[in-house]
């Protein structure tokens, strides 16, 4: 963590729930937690994420998982990358086929409208915009303008995310660690 | 109003005019990535376009220059927010402009 205030300067109460996540776990406290238990009135964006990720929607948890660990991707950000490709895999079942989306969107085994939603999401993320065209190509596969207004939420959550994490450089915990922290996610969520 | 927007909102006003401790003409120039000096102008260049260049040296010259943690912390979280919400605006449009016509 690159600002000291990230990883000691939380205030008591949060220190010792801090203290006893780790007893709990049996494992050190990622990163993200620690940044989202920081002065959580100014950020606090574990609610949006949390809407973004679990509210309703027509994409599956799985999916939204799966789209955030592809934008990730697009912006190189290692821990989120590792998070949510385990949290999208362990809902799937199938770690398999979130390594393949990760390696190429166009050859991996997932449906026409997942694909053209990812290879829109990554066009934004890697150039910040996209044009009515590209959308019309993902509402042609099938997609409705609620999904694409979901998945763009979920692009939202987490090129905020993937910024903070690279910025303050966060560590990328062990496999265990980050499979502890997948099955928080799918448990409990963001918030 | 979907409630991401709305949380949206909530989170873009709280970065902005909430509390904090950099001065709120600087958290807005970090969010728009626009109007600012050396050494933060390139530590928040990084953030919005390429974050995961940015380096320890980079957050370094910009303590050195006076800023405390947790006014690096603000401006940091002010423009990985405002680079997100440009590219999620531009495609709310180009969606508002793709589904009006057709």
């Amino acid at each position: 963590m690159r600002l000291i205030i990230l990883d000691r300067g939380h205030r008591p109460r949060t220190k010792a729930l801090l203290a006893l996540v780790r007893l709990v776990s049996r494992h050190p406290v990622v990163d993200a937690v620690k940044l989202a238990l920081y002065r959580p009135e100014f950020y606090g964006g574990g609610d949006l994420t949390h809407e973004a990720m679990r509210g309703p929607s027509a994409w599956s948890i799985g999916d939204r998982e799966l789209m955030a660990a592809f934008v990730s991707k697009v912006n190189e950000c290692k821990f989120c990358i590792a998070a949510h490709s385990a949290t999208s895999g362990l809902w799937y079942g199938d770690d398999a086929k979130v390594a393949a989306t990760l390696a190429d969107v166009e050859t991996a085994p997932i449906d026409e409208p997942l694909r053209a939603t990812l290879r829109l999401l990554g066009k934004l993320t890697r150039e910040h915009s996209v044009d009515p065209d590209e959308i019309r190509a993902v509402l042609a596969e099938g997609v409705s303008p609620g999904q694409i207004a979901d998945a763009l939420a979920v692009c939202l959550a987490f090129n905020i995310t993937d910024r903070l994490a690279d910025a303050f450089d966060f560590s990328v915990a062990s496999p265990a660690a980050m499979n502890a922290g997948a099955r928080y996610l799918l448990k409990r969520g963001y918030r | 109003m979907s409630d991401v927007t709305q949380l949206h909102r909530a989170l873009i006003a709280r970065v902005l005019d909430g509390d904090g401790n950099a001065p709120t003409g600087l958290r807005r120039a970090a969010f728009d990535n626009a109007g600012l000096d050396e050494p933060v102008r390139t530590l928040i260049e990084k953030v919005a376009h390429h974050a995961y260049r940015v380096t320890d040296e980079d957050v370094a010259v910009v303590r050195a220059a006076g800023l405390s943690e947790d006014q690096i912390f603000e401006i940091v979280v002010c423009a990985a927010i405002g680079q997100a919400g440009r590219q999620y605006k531009n495609a709310f449009a180009a969606l508002a402009g793709a589904t009006e016509e057709g």
